[in-house]
């Protein structure tokens, strides 16, 4: 069995209201953290982002003067003096699809949600330091890797030459089963 | 000469240095996990239930919840008021949609579900509205009024079944102007048909 040390992690906590930020809080000390730091609007966090240099980001999507989105994309530049790998946890009430992809798309790490529950957050952090996944660069993409599963065969769109989606032609399960069958 | 300081620097960094692999049209960066020290292994006989002592911490705040409901609610109406007074801005609609939206969120943490399902039926006409100053006003104000009403009485209207059906029928109004409003837009009907994907935990 594994746990995580929290005294040994600092965290930058990102959300506009005060509230979620309070509960954001309590769970992560409870958890054992005793490094939170708190912003409540993106361009906030990228300076304390740089000031402190947090292990991992909780942001939360929609927030005032930039978004998490916005501070997702800041963080993840390639030739940032800063650290660009710290893992971001988006913690939002948005959760259609549209936007997951944007959230992924924009470098995020782990999408978490609301309502947020202490069980949910702490499996998302147990995931960015247990299971760190590689950092993809293309000519449009800086960001942990999209693909979460590791078997060879990769069967989707093809996103690492940089430029338009391309499907790459593969069987369906239901036509291998007509050829092996 | 380097000095041995020096070469333990430079051991140090190339230590620390991601591990870079370069491949036709991308490359592959494996960062060095800082991370990993912050991992124990524990025995089977550990009790400490990190989780459960969260858990308890926020039925230790819960205490706080309603007053915190009230002020997230105080804030939707403002929010609508500055646009009954002065029109749909963008600063203005940023706001409405800030505030249903953390209701939304927040609610179901602080005993609210049916608050939250009614923001969350505001936040999509928001989102999906094509023009917000032709939104019927009455729909908007029912649904700011309607959240209100939930949390205000919700002792009584909540455990009576009304607000449930209050979220419910303000849902069913908001996806029909929706569905209608965006026929000629059909990634937005594919958005507000698509069920929510992520799971709860």
């Amino acid at each position: 069995m594994f746990r995580i040390d929290f005294n040994k992690l600092r965290f930058l906590v990102c959300d506009d209201n005060p509230h979620m930020r309070r509960i954001l809080r309590t769970l992560l000390h409870s958890f054992g953290a005793r490094e939170v730091y708190e912003a409540e609007d993106g361009a906030t966090a990228l300076e304390m982002y740089s000031h402190y240099v947090p292990d991992i980001v909780i942001a939360d999507w929609a927030m005032p003067i930039f978004d998490g989105l916005e501070l997702a994309q800041m963080i993840r530049q390639p030739d940032s003096k800063g650290n660009p790998y710290a893992p971001i946890i988006m913690l939002t009430g948005h959760s259609e699809k549209r936007r997951i992809t944007m959230a992924r798309d924009a470098g995020v790490t782990e999408f978490l949600a609301k309502p947020i529950s202490a069980k949910g957050l702490y499996l998302r952090i147990m995931s960015v330091v247990a299971h760190p996944r590689p950092f993809i660069k293309t000519k449009n993409y800086f960001g942990p890797d999209r693909r979460r599963n590791t078997t060879v065969a990769y069967i989707g769109p093809e996103r690492r030459n940089g430029g338009e989606a391309e499907i790459l032609q593969q069987p369906s399960l239901m036509d291998k089963a007509r050829v092996t069958s | 000469m380097r000095s041995s300081l020096e070469k333990f620097k430079m051991s140090r960094d190339k230590a620390l240095a991601p591990k870079i692999e370069a491949f036709a049209d991308h490359h592959v960066i494996t960062p060095h996990n800082t991370l990993r020290s912050a991992i124990r292994r524990t025995t089977d006989r550990e009790l400490d239930d990190p989780v459960a002592r969260a858990e308890q911490a926020l039925a230790g705040l819960s205490g706080e919840f309603k007053t915190w409901m009230r002020s997230e609610c105080d804030r939707l109406s403002a929010a609508y008021a500055a646009i009954v007074e002065h029109g749909f801005s963008a600063k203005a609609r940023d706001e409405l949609f800030r505030s249903a939206h953390d209701i939304k969120g927040d609610a179901l943490t602080f005993g609210f579900p049916t608050a939250g399902a009614a923001a969350e039926s505001l936040c999509r006409i928001i989102d999906h509205a094509p023009d917000l100053e032709q939104v019927p006003p009455d729909l908007l104000r029912h649904h700011v009024e309607a959240i209100q009403a939930i949390v205000r009485e919700h002792n009584t209207i909540e455990k009576a079944g009304v607000a449930t059906e209050l979220s419910r029928r303000l849902r069913a109004v908001a996806d029909d102007y929706l569905m209608l409003v965006n026929k000629d837009r059909p990634d937005h009907l594919d958005a507000i048909a698509a069920p929510s994907l992520v799971p709860g935990d």
